[in-house]
């Protein structure tokens, strides 16, 4: 018993330190960005890596969502006659939260656990080791880049992925359904506020890109130089990343609506 | 924070203890290097070669102890300063350590692009200058991993000379070569080490080669070091240096269980 | 680093979709706009706004010329409503402004009806004829007040 409640002290002091060092790392990253010379170069590299090679798993699952939502939401308000708002429902559930959620979590499983095992495989192969002894910071060359593109790839995911939801949307409930084209798109839009909906919404995908560049580049870097070690940190990006995404939308959620 | 003229050598370590979580490698450890010879640190497995390669060149902090390179006392530079330090080292690395991602030109030409304001015709010269004289040609737009071993071997050792180093570290550049291969790398560092006057320290367990090479020997017997010229290592009655020397298993040393803890360090 | 021109072309493209997604978004879907400067602001007070939120829509003849800024109470304890309007517009100065429901359960909005003087409202000025939010449940509870009252009689 006694044990017990030692290793859950442990491990409670464990987590502040990591928090303590992520927290160091992201300093350094952004210390970094404010360093010449300009990594534009790697930055659109990464943008493309990051950005594009998600765009199918993004658009397909956010045409899938969408769907599914379409049908659900059908399904559920043509019991209570309510069928003509099907556009609001789809429109708020996907601009609030399904979009930056699911868009952070497929991202932290395509994206992020790519850039894990990529960086975790240079510190494996001395490549970091290599850049330090040529007087290069390779949290400047390596860590900041693809942190950045993180970061300004998440909104523009989330976006593409809303989009293409309520196009799922509007593929059921409009074509499928029956339900009025324009009664959709005009519940939509009444029901959407800017302020309200869509700009707590970019801000949750900036958040996210955030947690997520970070969470996944700080594993790569610190990860252990063995294919297993590689191997431990790309799962545990994936994890991690996760469930920070969930615990913070819940808080970002709450701060918004204040 | 130099030192005074009494010592110039290039490289000094001074009663250094080095030890990862549990493992002690290397204990009140001094040497002093000399000036544009060639030392070889020769030891078994674990024995602490690479790692007193990695305490020059700043990768790993010592517990105790002052290594002095170029003139500076590494132990207490913070990772910044230390990459003013490394401008005047290079660091060729046991597995090549190339950017996979980068053809072998633009590996070598990353620290010039880098660090200097050459042109991109300057660069390009230079770069075929080193590559030629590590005996590589029409490698430029391979990447590493469409190279043979030795031929990633002496990339790397050319892409570790192009910034004009004062001191050079080779980290083990003859394992897992052939022969023919060794005696290749081993004329090229004689030769970059006749032309261009540079300190060399190069960490092996290939005994043949070092006794050719080297004007020094640093050897790692576990529990102590033992330096010397090769004639004199060759000729000593001392029991565990005849057997290493004659290629016995020495069962006081272990092998590693992990060796080199990666911690992050804040730059 | 090599260069590659298709790459970069693809990223533009990418970044491009993207940003064009979030505009979309914002304007078409959440209607953000940014005409903001050189409004027409008005002042006017309601006993009961009866939930009227910032935003909201103000309307002439069903058409949005502007929006609601602020609401607040004035030393009477009134609601004091400021709205900026369409700067272009020329609105008489005894305009009434009443707070209408879209639909039976919808979001409250302003509704203005013009008047006929020649006097046109400047910014600052105030609209004196209002006409406060229709509370639903009191009009129920005046049905049912009456009609007990009928059956008494």
């Amino acid at each position: 018993m006694i044990t017990l409640v030692q290793d859950l002290g442990a491990g409670v002091l464990q987590f502040i330190a990591h928090l303590g060092r992520i927290t160091r790392f992201g300093a350094s990253v952004v210390r970094a960005a404010l360093t010449r010379p300009n990594r534009v170069r790697i930055f659109v590299s990464e943008l493309f890596n990051l950005g594009v090679l998600s765009l199918v798993i993004i658009c397909v699952c956010g045409l899938a969502v969408g769907m599914v939502l379409g049908l659900q939401g059908y399904n559920t308000l043509v019991r209570f006659g309510a069928e003509q708002s099907l556009g609001a429902v789809v429109g708020l559930s996907l601009i609030r939260e399904l979009g930056p959620v699911l868009t952070a979590l497929l991202a932290t499983g395509r994206a992020g656990s790519a850039t894990t095992a990529e960086i975790g495989t240079m510190v494996a192969t001395e490549q970091l080791d290599g850049l330090r002894m040529m007087s290069i910071n390779p949290i400047h060359l390596v860590v900041m880049p693809k942190t950045f593109a993180m970061v300004c790839v998440m909104p523009l995911l989330s976006a593409l992925f809303i989009v293409f939801g309520l196009g799922g949307g509007y593929l059921v409930g409009v074509v499928l359904m029956g339900v009025d084209g324009g009664v959709y798109i005009s519940s939509l839009q009444s029901a959407v506020d800017y302020y309200d909906d869509v700009a707590g919404s970019l801000l949750k995908a900036l958040v996210f890109g955030v947690l997520v560049g970070l969470i996944a580049t700080y594993r790569g870097y610190t990860c252990a130089p063995t294919s297993a070690g590689v191997s431990s940190a790309t799962t545990s990006t994936v994890v991690v990343g996760s469930v920070s995404v969930l615990i913070f939308d819940y808080f970002i959620t709450a701060l918004w609506g204040v | 924070m130099t030192v005074s003229s009494l010592d110039d050598a290039p490289v000094v370590f001074s009663d250094v203890d080095m030890a990862f979580e549990k493992r002690h490698v290397l204990r009140a450890f001094s040497c002093r290097f000399a000036a544009g010879k060639i030392s070889v640190i020769l030891g078994g497995s674990g024995s602490g070669k690479t790692t007193i390669l990695r305490l020059i060149g700043g990768l790993v902090r010592p517990q105790r102890g002052r290594i002095v390179v170029a003139g500076e006392d590494i132990s207490r530079l913070s990772e910044t300063q230390m990459y003013s330090v490394r401008c005047k080292l290079g660091m060729m690395f046991q597995g090549g350590a190339l950017l996979d991602s980068l053809t072998i030109f633009d590996n070598l030409a990353f620290p010039l692009r880098e660090h200097t304001s050459m042109s991109e015709n300057e660069i390009a010269a230079e770069v075929h200058r080193q590559l030629a004289a590590v005996g590589l040609s029409d490698v430029d737009d391979l990447l590493p991993g469409q190279l043979s071993g030795g031929m990633i071997r002496r990339a790397a050792l050319a892409r570790a000379i192009v910034r004009k180093p004062e001191i050079l570290l080779c980290d083990e550049p003859f394992s897992g070569l052939d022969p023919i291969s060794v005696k290749r790398i081993e004329a090229l560092l004689r030769r970059i080490n006749r032309q261009l006057g540079v300190t060399m320290l190069v960490s092996s367990h290939h005994i043949p080669s070092t006794l050719r090479m080297a004007d020094q020997v640093v050897l790692l017997l576990g529990d102590r070091a033992v330096s010397g010229s090769p004639a004199e290592l060759c000729q000593s009655t001392d029991a565990r240096i005849a057997g290493f020397l004659n290629e016995e298993v020495d069962e006081s040393i272990e092998p590693p269980a992990y060796a080199g803890s990666h911690r992050f360090a804040a730059p | 680093m090599s260069r590659s021109p298709a790459r970069d072309f693809v990223v533009g493209l990418f970044v491009l979709a993207g940003l064009g997604a979030i505009a979309y978004l914002s304007m078409n879907v959440g209607g953000f706009s940014f005409r903001r400067a050189g409004g027409l602001v008005v002042y006017a007070s309601f006993d009961q706004t009866g939930g009227l939120k910032a935003r909201a829509p103000v309307v002439i003849s069903g058409v949005k010329v502007g929006q609601v800024d602020s609401i607040g109470l004035d030393k009477n304890f009134r609601a004091r409503v400021e709205m900026s309007l369409d700067h272009n517009l020329q609105i008489p100065a005894d305009t009434s402004a009443s707070i209408v429901t879209a639909g039976l359960l919808g979001d409250r909005y302003i509704s203005l009806q013009l008047g006929g003087e020649d006097k046109y409202l400047k910014s600052g000025d105030e609209i004196t004829m209002t006409e406060s939010a229709v509370i639903l449940e009191r009009l129920i509870g005046k049905l049912i007040h009456s009609t007990d009252v009928q059956k008494s009689e």
